[in-house]
């Protein structure tokens, strides 16, 4: 008991502190005043949780069990000691932790990326919800963990220690943008976590500790290309590869770069734009991309401008008069959650590239969707890739769980490779040793009710490929975490697994 | 019954035709069934094509209606009839059904309605960019002979890339009996493009004189090809010299439209940080809830929005007093509770005011969502005013542009010629002598800051048109608006106006040079050593003023 310190930490943007942990001996003022405070508390030993801290704010749990927990917690906060608390909590969460597995939940519920991640957070507890009806997973029933880390990137790593140290959950569903990713990895890494994660990414990275359920680069880009390329997507011979300024789409574009000019188009045939988070003026860039596609060969805008920006983009493409037939937009950020609510009038025509649209034909998905808007209670709520991949990814940690029979980090990761799972486009859903799934890849087309028409598809899965082929110091590293290799970055020519460097 | 449809039924046999007849209660259809199957079954992207390309050469009133109600997603397949009907949608989300077939002779009719059916009754016939496009062209065939002259103009252009024998027949008979001006200029430049692609070299330097004179992007792109194929030298040097005709035009036009674009990004700037040239520059105050004011108009227009659906296209006018009023109380609100005891304390009414800034957002995290909500466009502020075939100005920015000098008059003549504006220079010049002299100073404060709080509501009401409505609109303005109102000096309207549009326009032009990250980061930089040299700003308050 050496340590002194009482730790406030800040979701700055909103001047909150969600969390304040004392470590050490017993400073009785300063406990007594955070006390007070309706934030909660831990208290820890040695950087051991010794207590699980009361619901306050920032977290929200969904288990009538909390509720108790909760009680005693308050009341032992009001009427003992920091000592006895700490002895009375140990019990009780010792006793609360035998009957429930706990799945945590890391997606932004405030912030400009709640727009998307509010829908994830909602797809789990459903998830959370279907299996606990089913008798739960190993005999014990699933208890969600939500806490929300506010589209603020370094509070990412925060909450996921928390969610590992403090609620020590079993496995993390969460992450949006790949910064979150980026920022959770080393607390992951760390402490030996779990995590999957939903969306569609850079590629050029596997982690021994993170699944992948969205789609690598060859799963969305490469083949949205090729479908462009294609005589039945436009033959398009110029290019405008059009982002947000960070790291997803600097990483996509660069590889479409490469990929684009192995296929023959020329340099002065590719035209990169990037533009800052929630951008909203896009006069310049729509005028631009106008004079671009003037040129007398066919063109088109491969998007990866992520979050709100798209919904001025797209209407000053259509102010501009730039419509789908002339110079087609195919986006990989934007699906139907987003479409949701906005007037699609000005769109239609446009493309996305995922591995699942709702207007998928297939009895999963209609279950599925059936299932979503009656736990959501709203008919009119959409389903989308990431909510697909969550699905296919919570499915496939539930069985690899059974498979195991414990939920211990390293076996459930063992068991989970070559999993198969239904997906919801009518296939299965393979685990790689890569930590990428196999799946097919679907151009879509934007309707006026905010639905894609599915106009093209792979014709079997594609394998998710962690390195891409399409970029020199990339293609010589494979990921594989099964034995003899076990690495998430071997390369080919050295024979050296890099480690660390992901 | 025409011959084309005749060849198109080649496979149905003459007595089925009649049996046909007889079993349709209606008359006769123009329209072939065995034409229109492959909608009606699940059929590849090719045999679409092929349906429209009958439904073209079939060319009645029929077909162009099916075509346009497929073109627009209303043609839907009954599914338990298995029929194609036009569907449109009505409020309480139930499609209307009507009868795409009509006799021909009763063409101008309105097609029969059918009844009212729910979404899942139907399925929508499939549609994809290629199918589009080739609607669009077949679309223009029927649009050559429409009888408003805009339309003929750009259904000539929409062919100019699909010159076939048959269209160009159509375009020499439209030129003979053609009165208007300006579609005998495209008819001409559609003529000679002809002439250039098939003429021989002395007509094809004939032609080249007429498409000099045309804007339209694929003209410029055909030009430039054959000058990369021709090895004429008379040939080449014409085209050289038209190129270069064309492309000196292009320059002024691009001039042009960054001048506006700059223009309607500095209108933006202006209408967000106008109101803060009345609470920061005017008042003193450090106002950071000043991006939430726009919010709460912003809000306004949703809601007005929501609450009266059937009146998007007057909606802007009832939320723009809407938001001044709802914004403005919120403003001497605050400034009675809070900022009324802060006077002279500028960090700590910074910290209040930020402190503001947070409860709003998180109010209407709490009573709207977090999510950001959809503000419809008006009609007449959609699409764009289109000068020529390569400038064209978006009319919501050209709107923008005008309100954002409409607010900036009125607030200039209130401060200048109403009593109220007398008040508040006197006030803010000094607070003491004013006092003295009999003005309420307290109730003047309030009413200043519910003002210029008041005209942040009605930029909001602008922005919702331009941006995303979601709790975080004011945090993405508030430094900008600061940025401009420092600039331009603090307490000097017409400072705010010429930093606002100054700096809209330097933006634009560096964008295409240097992106739009690195453009941003410039005009803050440039900022930053201007107000080294000069720390009062543009238009620096010279006298007394300046000390209080």
């Amino acid at each position: 008991m050496q340590h002194k310190s009482l730790r406030f930490s800040y979701a700055p943007k909103y001047g909150m502190p969600s969390v304040i942990s004392y470590k050490g001996q017993t400073n009785r003022k300063i406990l007594r005043k955070a006390l007070f405070s309706r934030f909660a508390v831990t208290v820890t030993d040695h950087g051991t949780p010794l207590a699980i801290p009361c619901s306050g704010n920032e977290q929200r749990t969904i288990n009538s069990g909390e509720a108790m927990k909760n009680r005693l917690c308050k009341l032992s906060r009001s009427f003992l000691s920091a000592s006895v608390a700490t002895a009375a909590l140990s019990l009780s969460v010792m006793s609360q932790a035998a009957d429930t597995i706990k799945v945590g939940v890391l997606h932004s519920l405030s912030g400009t990326m709640a727009i998307s991640e509010t829908t994830l957070k909602d797809t789990v507890l459903m998830m959370v919800e279907e299996q606990n009806k089913k008798g739960g997973v190993l005999g014990k029933q699933l208890e969600a963990v939500v806490v929300d880390p506010a589209s603020d990137w370094p509070l990412f790593a925060e909450k996921a220690r928390e969610l590992l140290v403090k609620k020590d959950v079993d496995v993390i569903f969460g992450g949006w943008t790949s910064v979150s990713r980026k920022s959770v990895l080393p607390v992951v890494e760390e402490l030996n976590g779990l995590m999957f994660y939903p969306v569609q990414y850079e590629g050029e990275e596997s982690s021994k500790n993170v699944f992948y359920t969205g789609a690598a680069p060859n799963q969305q880009a490469i083949p949205a290309v090729d479908y462009l390329m294609s005589e039945e997507g436009g033959a398009v011979k110029r290019f405008v590869l059009a982002g947000t300024d960070y790291v997803y789409p600097r990483t996509t574009n660069k590889i479409l770069e490469s990929y684009l000019k192995s296929k023959g188009v020329k340099e002065a045939d590719i035209l990169i734009n990037y533009t800052p988070f929630g951008h909203s003026d896009w006069q310049t860039i729509v005028s631009d991309i106008k004079k671009f596609g003037n040129a007398g060969k066919k063109t088109a805008v491969i998007s990866t401008i992520n979050g709100d920006a798209n919904v001025p983009f797209y209407k000053e493409l259509g102010n501009q008069g730039v419509s789908a037939e002339d110079i087609p937009v195919i986006a990989f950020s934007v699906g139907e959650e987003e479409l949701s609510g906005i007037d699609t009038t000005p769109l239609v025509g446009h493309l996305a590239a995922w591995n699942y649209f709702m207007s998928a034909e297939s009895e999963t998905n209609d279950e599925f969707i059936e299932t979503w808007q009656s736990f959501i209670k709203d008919e009119e709520r959409v389903s989308n890739d990431p909510m697909e991949a969550t699905y296919i990814g919570f499915n496939m940690w539930v069985e690899a769980v059974e498979k195991a029979g414990t939920t211990d980090i390293d076996a459930v990761r063992s068991a989970m490779y070559g999993i198969t799972v239904p997906n919801l486009t009518g296939g299965t859903a393979v685990m790689n040793t890569n930590h990428h799934l196999t799946k097919p890849v679907l151009i879509g087309e934007i309707q006026d009710d905010g639905q894609f028409e599915i106009v093209w598809e792979t014709k079997g899965g594609v394998i998710g490929d962690a390195w891409t082929d399409f970029l020199p110091e990339s293609s010589k590293i494979v990921a594989d975490w099964s034995a003899p290799v076990k690495c998430g970055n071997y390369n080919l020519t050295t024979g050296v697994c890099s480690g660390q460097n992901y | 019954m025409n011959q084309n449809v005749r060849q198109a039924l080649h496979g149905l046999s003459a007595s089925f035709l009649l049996f046909l007849l007889l079993v349709l209660s209606r008359p006769v259809l123009a329209v072939s069934s065995e034409d229109l199957k492959p909608l009606l079954t699940k059929s590849s992207w090719a045999q679409l094509e092929r349906v429209v390309t009958s439904l073209t050469e079939e060319g009645s009133e029929s077909s162009q209606q099916i075509l346009e109600h497929w073109l627009n997603g209303k043609l839907f397949i009954e599914k338990k009839q298995k029929r194609l009907v036009f569907a449109e949608k009505t409020p309480d989300k139930q499609y209307r059904i009507f009868d795409p077939f009509f006799a021909e002779g009763e063409s101008k009719g309105e097609p029969l309605e059918l009844g009212t059916v729910k979404k899942r009754a139907l399925k929508k016939v499939r549609i994809n960019n290629q199918l589009r496009s080739a609607i669009k062209t077949a679309l223009a065939s029927w649009d050559l002979k429409a009888s408003d002259p805009e339309t003929r103009i750009s259904a000539i252009y929409a062919s100019l890339k699909t010159l076939d024998s048959k269209t160009l027949s159509t375009l020499r008979n439209m030129r003979a009996s053609e009165e208007d001006q300006a579609v005998i200029n495209a008819l001409d430049i559609a003529l000679a493009l002809d002439l250039f692609q098939q003429g021989s070299i002395s007509e094809q330097i004939e032609a080249v004189e007429v498409l000099t004179g045309s804007d339209n992007p694929f003209i410029r792109s055909v030009l430039a090809n054959t000058l990369a194929g021709t090895e004429n030298p008379a040939l080449a040097q014409t085209i050289t010299t038209a190129l270069a005709e064309i492309d000196q035009r292009q320059q002024y036009y691009t001039v042009a439209e960054n001048v506006f674009f700059g223009l309607s990004l500095g209108s933006v700037l202006l209408l967000s940080s106008i109101g803060l040239a009345i609470t920061f520059g005017v008042m003193g105050v450090i106002n950071m809830a000043h991006g939430e004011m726009m919010m709460l108009g912003a809000y306004t227009t949703f809601v007005i929005q929501s609450v009266f659906p059937e009146l998007i296209d007057q909606s802007l006018f009832i939320a723009i007093p809407l938001a001044f009023l709802v914004a403005g109380a919120a403003g001497v609100l605050i400034e009675r509770l809070v900022i009324r005891h802060l006077y002279g304390r500028p960090l700590e009414t910074l910290l209040a005011t930020f402190g503001i800034s947070l409860i709003l957002q998180q109010a209407v995290r709490t009573i709207f969502s977090p999510l950001n909500q959809e503000v419809a466009t008006p009609a007449w502020m959609s699409g764009s005013w289109v000068i020529n075939e390569a400038l064209s100005l978006t009319w919501n920015r050209l709107y923008t542009v005008g309100f954002s000098l409409l607010v900036f008059m009125v607030l200039l003549f209130v401060m200048r010629y109403t009593r109220f504006g007398l008040n508040i220079r006197a006030v803010t010049q000094n607070r003491a002598m004013a006092s003295s002299m009999g003005i309420p100073t307290g109730r003047v404060d309030a009413l200043t800051f519910g003002l210029g709080s008041g005209i942040a509501g009605v930029a909001g009401v602008a922005l919702s048109q331009l941006t995303n409505v979601g709790p975080n609109l004011g945090q993405n303005y508030i430094i900008d608006s600061f940025m401009v109102v420092v600039f331009g000096g603090v307490g000097n309207l017409w400072g705010t106006l010429v930093a606002a549009m100054g700096l809209g326009v330097v933006n634009k032009f560096l964008e295409p040079w240097a992106g739009a990250v690195v453009a941003k980061i410039l005009v803050l930089v440039f900022i930053i050593l201007f107000i080294q040299k000069r720390p009062r700003g543009l238009f620096a308050l010279k006298g007394r003023a300046v000390e209080g």
